[in-house]
């Protein structure tokens, strides 16, 4: 497939925007248990506002992607049968959630509801944390799903492919947490880059399982089954066209055996390999900088992997754009 | 239940073009699916929406090699899953006729239909934004003011060796329901479960045997005996007399 920005940027932000939202609630529960110390409200709203962005940014990038961007609102309508659909209708309702999280804890907003029987108290602000979980895990359920469910992109014809979009996203929006903890809330830093240490060791397994399946992969579709003629040896002589088509355009990415190889490892290295030494070296030596320079350099190692995710796909239609002529 | 279909012959299919031709032409100029812009038209890279697309493939090695030309439009599967992806519901198929359609006016063109559909027979239309695919001239074949002759789909029309049929594959006695049967006829992909309704008919070898009793009459009762020296072939025979 033909790797476009807009979906490599919507996917990428929206996974660190959900990724840190996640973090943030994770505090948040950890802290109404009296697990960690209760933290100042500015780190959650500031950490909200930063999900906001990068929410909305990767909003605005999807936006990009559409023929008709002002018809888009219909896309809301079909979520009975598409993915595509529920993740129209997830977003905006995830990121109202975001948004009157953060508001709760800007304005200090925050009445009690009820108490657990353990004696830990409900607030707005737990109920808002817990919508907002289900619609992030909810969110990137939809994201996955509308690349896993197209059954003849067998790369991505996987649950892991969810637990990629689960895992990628969850490491870069632990890891932006953890950077901006250093500078709000030093306390629950150390937490937070151990949680981006683990879930980006996970999301290095789950990326290296699917690399290793997806090589495996044998065409279900052959030129013989294509075409319905059963001979050993054919071979495209035109395609019908000598200027390119959509078909052509859309589903191949136009880049090199070898530059695909580099990309593979490139994001290999500054997705996952960097960032677990950065967070390591951070964690060990309390430094904020390490830990934001983990962050940036995920984030790009992250666009370089959704570029391959799509390159990777290989579409059964490409067997009939082979030779121009 | 009714769905419409095309059998393309590849036996006959002579790699013309003219059904790519004709579909452009009435698409472009209908009221309902046109226009279908091209850029570039008369520049280097000339390159379009078609409906329609007719390839050409080299089957064997040289020199024992077959040409086939192979046409190529949405085959209007009857599990089509282009259909429940599309998030806009503009995707749509007919129930009474089976056609799938595109709502232009509905489609926000995010292409998540293209890449559900293996055969890659959709086409966004980089002019009006939109999804474009055959809709096996629906705005003809309903069409009560042409005569029923006209009432086909333009590429069957054009067809100047009759290799495209069209109608009714669910109707058992239909003249494109007998040729998938009786001609081997044959879905593409069939490892998908896609069910397309467009049915192609295989290459057949295509021999006329005749034996020498058939070029000369062994039952001419003048020669049946030999009691006569067999006549030139020149000479008239019995029936060369008696049939005037
Ligand atoms: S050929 Fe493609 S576009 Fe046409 S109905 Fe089948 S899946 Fe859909
Ligand atoms: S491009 Fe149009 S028809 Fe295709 S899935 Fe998107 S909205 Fe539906």
């Amino acid at each position: 497939m033909h790797p476009a920005f807009s979906v490599v940027f919507l996917t990428t932000l929206i996974g660190a925007g959900q990724g840190l939202f996640l973090a943030l609630f994770t505090v948040e529960s950890y802290a109404a248990f009296g697990l960690l110390p209760l933290q100042s409200d500015s780190f959650y709203a500031v950490g909200s506002g930063v999900a906001l962005i990068l929410l909305v940014l990767g909003l605005v990038a999807s936006f990009f992607h559409l023929g008709r961007p002002e018809r888009a609102w219909r896309a809301a309508t079909q979520w009975r049968t598409s993915w595509l659909s529920r993740e129209v209708i997830v977003l905006p309702a995830f990121m109202g959630t975001v948004f009157f999280y953060g508001v709760a804890h800007w304005t200090g907003f925050n009445p009690e509801l009820a108490e657990l029987p353990s004696g830990a108290p409900v607030n707005i602000t737990a109920v808002l944390g817990t919508i907002g979980t289900v619609l992030a895990f909810a969110l990137y359920i939809c994201t996955g799903m509308i690349y896993a469910c197209l059954r003849f992109l067998r790369e991505w014809h996987t649950p892991l492919t969810v637990i990629n979009y689960i895992l990628l996203g969850g490491a870069s929006g632990f890891t932006l947490a953890a950077a901006l903890a250093a500078v709000e809330a030093p306390a629950v830093m150390p937490v937070l880059a151990g949680w981006a240490l683990i879930i980006t060791a996970l999301g290095l397994v789950g990326r290296v399982a699917t690399l290793i399946r997806n090589a495996r992969l044998k065409p279900k579709s052959t030129l013989q089954s294509a075409i319905g003629i059963k001979h050993p040896k054919i071979v495209q002589k035109t395609m019908g066209m000598m200027g390119g088509a959509f078909n052509t355009r859309e589903f191949f990415h136009g880049a090199s055996a070898a530059m695909l190889r580099s990309i593979k490892w490139m994001f290999l290295v500054t997705a996952f390999v960097v960032p677990l030494m950065l967070l390591g070296m951070g964690l060990s030596q309390s430094a904020g900088g390490l830990i934001a320079l983990a962050f940036f350099i995920q984030y790009l190692g992250l666009l370089a992997e959704r570029w391959f995710f799509f390159a990777q796909a290989n579409h059964p239609q490409n067997l009939y754009y082979q030779s121009v002529a | 239940m009714t769905q419409l279909a095309l059998v393309i012959d590849l036996n006959v299919c002579v790699g013309c073009h003219a059904c790519v031709t004709n579909c452009k032409e009435w698409n472009t100029s209908s009221p309902t699916a046109g226009p279908m812009v091209d850029q570039n038209p008369y520049g280097k890279d000339p390159t379009g929406t078609f409906f329609n697309r007719v390839q050409t493939f080299e089957v064997g090695e040289f020199p024992n090699t077959e040409t086939v030309h192979f046409p190529k439009s949405c085959l209007h599967c009857e599990e089509p899953p282009c259909v429940p992806v599309c998030p806009t519901g503009a995707s749509y198929k007919r129930k009474e006729d089976g056609i799938v359609l595109v709502d232009y006016d509905k489609c926000i063109g995010c292409k998540y239909c293209s890449w559900a559909c293996p055969y890659g027979a959709r086409e966004i239309d980089e002019h009006q934004k939109v999804m474009k695919k055959c809709t096996l001239c629906v705005d003809r074949i309903y069409d009560t003011t042409m005569t029923a002759e006209e009432r086909r789909p333009a590429c069957v029309r054009a067809c100047p060796t009759s290799a495209r049929l069209f109608g009714d594959i669910h109707d058992p006695d239909s003249e494109v329901s007998r040729a998938i049967r009786e001609n081997g006829g044959y879905p593409l992909m069939p490892e998908w479960g896609t069910s397309p309704a467009n049915h192609y008919l295989p290459r057949r070898k295509t021999k006329l045997r005749i034996r020498e009793d058939e070029l000369e009459r062994a039952d001419n009762p003048l020669k049946i005996d030999q009691q006569l020296p067999k006549p030139g072939k020149a000479e008239p025979s019995l029936d060369d007399v008696t049939s005037w």
